[in-house]
């Protein structure tokens, strides 16, 4: 479109102004809720009734110092905190409506549906091809054909398949670091689950690859909830849709990342973002 | 003067960057508030001197405007700020845009002075006096309200405004009246219409710069706002 074709036709106003109503109005739905949520690590209380939804297909990202209970409470929801023995759970989350704390849940089988990144890559010293293809070996698929499909989406989902496409024989750690973590986020959603947990998923990352994760999760929550632990606030605030800051194993506010990042309701989220000592 | 809200964050350096950016609005704002002294009193007292002092040195407030605009964005870039210190230098490169426009105003005034200095019997003292006095307080209140980072005296600011437009509106119908009496008045009273055009424009400046003191202080968008709901935001609580 010319310039001249732009100025000359009536301007449409709904273009350029948000519209408030359909923004508050657009149903979201919850994907992730935690009710009364308390953990301790043998005597000592690190979450302290923690109640918070988290909407279907939307990033949340959860910001706090050091030791704030954020990686905890991402762990709670597959079930992580299980694998310390001295950690005891209070209270509830349910993933679509099921609390997942519940007795005769499959702790596998919640896994298959949440998965997780973590701060280090960790592929497994195998090809490329067989690092995404495990999910679906464990689970008994041997199909040839539907392991080249599903390692193929997969590889795409994570935007690896055109810089690997011809690479899928080599060892996994053969990669940089950049691409050894968006394998594991292929890893992860090649088993198709409703919702990935990233914990610091680009703080070993540099600028570029860090960039490229964030890109990753901006496609990826077309299709999964995304929870997302994360100490650099700039990313926190480029990536997600919702932000919770938590402070002493207390949940102090979430709400809209850009209303977080602009005008917090508490004074203590202010002074954490704007890195003022309180 | 209340610097709690600046300082205290981890990085020195940011406080820094905060208060001398923030010292800078307020001698920007000084001198504006300058220049409108003086070219009232050249107005007033027929100094034509004084007038062209007042022109001559309206560049130096575009400098420190620009100035002023350069130290923001370097901060924008450089630090990210986020909640109070972003609105902080959002309201800041406004204000100081509404600063340069009231210095604007001072040559504007000025310039007049000189073109009616020949017949300072045409101004409306009686009418004229009273709007000088409700501008000036109204600058000089808006600038101490920054200094203190309080949007308390906000309503009594703005509502100076509204005073202001009706005295203009008594004085273009003075000056109505009096070319409709003798076209012979037409031109000084044009001359004068621009003078007290820029006195009322000052008053609306002022005006502006508490409305983005409350963005930065409130998080509120107050703009376009009657002083009823102006007043209705400022006292929602956060």
């Amino acid at each position: 479109m010319t310039a001249q074709n732009v100025r000359s036709h009536s301007i449409d106003m709904s273009s350029v102004l948000r519209d408030k109503d359909a923004t508050q109005q657009q149903p979201s739905e919850t994907c992730i809720k935690v009710e009364n949520l308390n953990l301790f690590y043998g005597e000592k209380q690190a979450l302290h009734g923690i109640n918070m939804e988290m909407q279907k297909k939307k990033v949340t990202a959860y910001i706090g110092p050091s030791g704030c209970g954020k990686s905890t409470l991402l762990r709670c929801i597959n079930r992580m905190n299980d694998l310390v023995d001295s950690a005891r759970i209070e209270g509830k989350i349910l993933v679509d409506g099921d609390n997942i704390y519940d007795k005769s849940v499959n702790v596998a089988a919640l896994r298959r549906r949440v998965g997780m990144v973590f701060q280090k890559p960790n592929p497994f010293p195998k090809s490329i091809f067989e690092n995404v293809a495990y999910g679906l070996r464990i689970q008994g698929i041997n199909d040839k054909r539907i392991l080249e499909e599903t390692v193929e989406k997969a590889l795409r989902g994570a935007a690896l398949w055109d810089e690997m496409k011809d690479r899928l024989n080599d060892n996994a750690l053969g990669m940089s670091g950049g691409q050894q973590q968006r394998l594991v986020i292929a890893r992860a959603i090649a088993i198709e689950p409703e919702v990935l947990l990233l914990d610091e998923p680009a703080s070993a990352l540099d600028p570029i690859s860090t960039l490229k994760v964030e890109e990753l999760i901006n496609e990826l929550k077309e299709k999964y909830t995304i929870v997302i632990v994360t100490h650099n606030m700039q990313q926190a605030a480029r990536v997600s849709d919702y932000t919770a800051f938590m402070y002493m194993g207390e949940l102090i506010e979430i709400g809209t990342t850009s209303e977080l990042f602009t005008n917090p309701s508490k004074k203590q989220t202010e002074d954490y973002i704007t890195g003022r000592y309180g | 003067m209340d610097n709690s809200k600046i300082s205290h964050h981890i990085s020195g350096q940011f406080n820094k960057e905060l208060e001398d950016v923030r010292n800078k609005v307020l001698a920007m704002g000084g001198l504006v508030e300058q220049q409108l002294e003086l070219a009232i009193n050249a107005l007033t007292t027929n100094d034509l001197e004084l007038a062209e002092q007042v022109i001559a040195h309206d560049g130096q407030i575009d400098e420190i405007e620009k100035e002023i605009n350069l130290e923001c964005t370097q901060i924008l870039a450089l630090r990210q700020p986020t909640a109070f210190d972003l609105r902080l230098l959002l309201a800041i490169i406004k204000i100081i845009h509404e600063l340069e426009r009231v210095g604007d105003k001072a040559v504007r005034i000025a310039e007049s002075a000189i073109k009616i200095s020949g017949d300072v019997n045409s101004l409306p003292r009686h009418e004229v006096d009273h709007m000088i006095d409700l501008v000036k307080s109204m600058l000089d209140h808006a600038l101490d309200a920054f200094a203190r980072m309080s949007v308390e005296e906000v309503p009594s600011i703005t509502g100076r405004d509204e005073k202001v437009d009706r005295e203009y509106d008594n004085i273009v119908r003075l000056l109505i009246t009096h070319m409709m009496e003798d076209p012979r008045n037409i031109t000084r009273s044009l001359d004068v219409l621009t003078t007290v055009r820029a006195l009322e424009r000052v008053g609306d400046h002022a005006r502006y710069i508490c409305e983005h003191l409350v963005y930065m202080i409130k998080g509120e968008d107050v703009r376009h706002l009657s002083q009823e709901q102006l007043i209705d935001k400022i006292n929602a609580p956060r």
